[in-house]
């Protein structure tokens, strides 16, 4: 391409050309690349659109104001409730269960694994750990209906087969590497001198876990619970197997519930004529969820921002 | 004074003791915690392995899935699954990775990259149910490619890209600055610097983000049924140039489909236990997929470790 027989003007020419041509390949490339980067902002735009678009029919059909309050979720029924607090309870319900679990286990092996456990502990038991996220939730739900339930009808007599307890329990175990992870990544960012400090007057480990290393890191902590919640919120496959699919306005975790993801799982099942109401409730169901954990989200963000300790 | 010195002396070590039972104590709880996850986990493997192991025959891997529980396999399953992972995989690895060079390498301070970020972090916590709500308004009825492979490849792709794109950044980040000087002193354009230095350096964390994204992607359930993925399916996507009519190259993206952890569901919840055999036996197979998968990732994140220093 570069002519060594041309010289002077015509070659400095030629070169200013070349640079022209490799500016504008930089352009292209450069639009390629945020155009890819703006497909997650299409994702999010997609998903609001779709979800405004077919709750606004069914907010249509359905006033609002029943779809908050309506005691009953009886939308395929002839005589159709739309009453999302039944959802909501066990979404409430089971979310409750598996954080109970998740939180106090999840920071007592952070607070272990990063201030107590030696490095060789570390190493080999966080991966372990990390394994519980990695396998796919269809699988703890198997383990949830399957093992956990007959195990927990040994303790309680009159568990029913499907119930809320035992996919809650197994769920809480799922989201323990997530709270844990969260939660000791924050408090090893907690720098060293503060805990030569607490230790320098005397103080044990766990005094200085609890009292220097757990404050300082508490805008991580506690984005690492609100991970969890949104996690145990947006869970669907083992409770759409373990918990049963009936709606069931209770908040007492023995008995079988839907929640708002399993409901919507059970609609998938069946064959609901696209654009029939019925097949709108799942996206109206599904624009609450988003809503929720959105909140639960932006929660996070603010938290972090709020009580970031700066070192 | 000196009894008073004494009694102090022994109320500080009774102090010191309680203190240090307190230490031990936690010590003692951090263990017991970590054993309910290990436990859990180990639990979960024996029970799976017991009941579903003997029903891991060759007969399994080649047979589709049938009314009766003994002649029934996993064969409609895994290629569906691996099918859909290559659409995923198609879509996911390009635009991820590119989105992650655009994010880390080209990206000004304005508000299009703010947006982008905030973006990218509020999608990872989205339910991944939610994805499937939007293939299925979108992908499979407002675009018409129907209850395919290719609309469930497309919602993974979607659902694991924020993952990508992550991973990406944070193994671009790693490579330290002078790489980037040195070629742009060589007078390299910023892509002969991304695509001869960053790329190829940034490689194996890239790879283990993908490879972790995937292993997510291959055990989801729950968006792939909400598209409405059919759980009875005993045929297989059609073989380009096969068959009467011969098949389009492209004809097997189009056509239904089951996936591994569709399959599982489905015997689950069937109530004969002859079927909770077969969900054992192939949820024994998933994880093996994905655990395979993710212990890939981590031996790759080790090596990559071991052998760069910059």
């Amino acid at each position: 391409m570069a002519d060594p027989t041309l010289t002077g003007d015509a070659r400095l020419a030629q070169l200013a050309q070349a640079k022209v041509r490799r500016k504008r390949r930089e352009k292209v490339i450069e639009m390629v690349l945020l155009l890819a980067a703006c497909v997650s902002v299409f994702t999010t735009v997609g998903i609001v659109y779709v979800l405004l678009r077919e709750s606004l029919d069914f907010f249509s059909h359905v006033p609002l104001w029943d779809f908050l309050t309506d005691s009953q979720w009886t939308p395929l029924f002839s005589d159709a409730h739309f009453g999302i607090t039944v959802l909501l309870s066990g979404t409430l319900t089971s979310s409750a269960v598996a954080l109970c679990i998740a939180i106090p286990l999840g920071t007592i092996i952070a607070i272990y694994l990063s201030e107590f456990a030696g490095h060789k502990t570390r190493e080999t038991l966080k991966p372990t750990l990390e394994l519980l996220s990695g396998v796919p939730t269809i699988i703890y739900g198997y383990f949830a209906l399957l093992f956990v339930t007959p195990l927990l009808q040994k303790i309680f007599p009159e568990l029913p087969g499907f119930n809320v307890l035992s996919a809650g329990l197994v769920m809480g175990i799922m989201i323990i590497p997530y709270v844990s992870s969260l939660s000791e990544d924050a408090m090893r960012a907690v720098p060293m001198s503060l805990r030569e400090g607490s230790y320098a007057m005397g103080a044990t480990r766990f005094q200085t876990a609890v009292k220097v290393v757990v404050p300082a890191a508490v805008s991580g902590i506690a984005s690492a619970y609100i991970l969890g919640v949104s996690r145990a919120v947006g869970e669907t496959m083992i409770l759409a197997v373990a918990a049963g699919m009936q709606p069931n306005l209770t908040f007492n975790p023995m008995e079988p519930a839907a929640t708002i993801t399993s409901y919507i799982v059970q609609v998938a099942l069946g064959d609901l004529p696209h654009g029939s109401v019925g097949y709108q409730t799942i996206f109206a169901a599904g624009l609450t969820l988003m809503v929720i954990t959105l909140g639960f989200n932006l929660l996070g963000h603010w938290m972090r921002r709020r009580f970031r300790e700066a070192y | 004074m000196a009894a008073n010195t004494d009694s102090r002396t022994a109320e500080l070590r009774r102090l010191i003791r309680k203190a240090k039972r307190w230490d031990a104590l936690f010590g003692v709880l951090g263990i017991l915690s970590l054993m309910v996850g290990v436990l859990t986990l180990a639990a979960l493997f024996t029970g799976m392995a017991i009941d579903g192991v003997p029903r891991l025959t060759g007969d399994f891997f080649t047979s589709f899935p049938s009314r009766r529980a003994a002649n029934a396999g996993i064969l409609s399953a895994w290629v569906g699954s691996i099918l859909v992972m290559l659409v995923t995989a198609f879509f996911a690895v390009p635009v991820g990775i590119y989105g992650g060079i655009y994010l880390e390498e080209y990206a000004r301070k304005n508000w299009i990259t703010t947006v982008i970020e905030i973006n990218i972090s509020n999608l990872a916590g989205v339910p991944s149910i939610v994805y499937g709500l939007l293939a299925l308004g979108l992908f499979v009825y407002t675009f018409g490619l129907g209850q395919s492979i290719l609309s469930a490849g497309l919602t993974l792709a979607l659902l694991i890209l924020p993952i990508v794109i992550v991973t990406t950044r944070e193994a671009l980040r790693a490579i330290p600055r002078h790489v980037r000087e040195g070629a742009y002193a060589c007078g390299a354009s910023q892509w002969q610097v991304v695509h001869d230095h960053l790329i190829p350096y940034g490689m194996p964390g890239i790879l283990t983000g993908v490879i972790i994204g995937m292993a997510r992607a291959i055990g989801e359930t729950a968006p792939i049924i909400t598209i409405g993925a059919l759980t009875f399916i005993a045929f297989l996507p059609p073989v380009p140039g096969m068959g009467e009519p011969a098949a389009g190259l492209f004809d097997w993206l189009f056509s239904p489909f089951t996936v591994m952890p569709i399959q599982i569901f489905n015997w689950t919840s069937r109530p004969d236990p002859a079927f909770h055999q077969n969900a054992a036996a192939a949820s024994f197979v998933l994880v093996f997929m994905t655990l395979g998968m993710n212990a890939l990732a981590i031996w790759l994140r080790f090596r990559m470790r071991k052998n760069i220093s910059w």
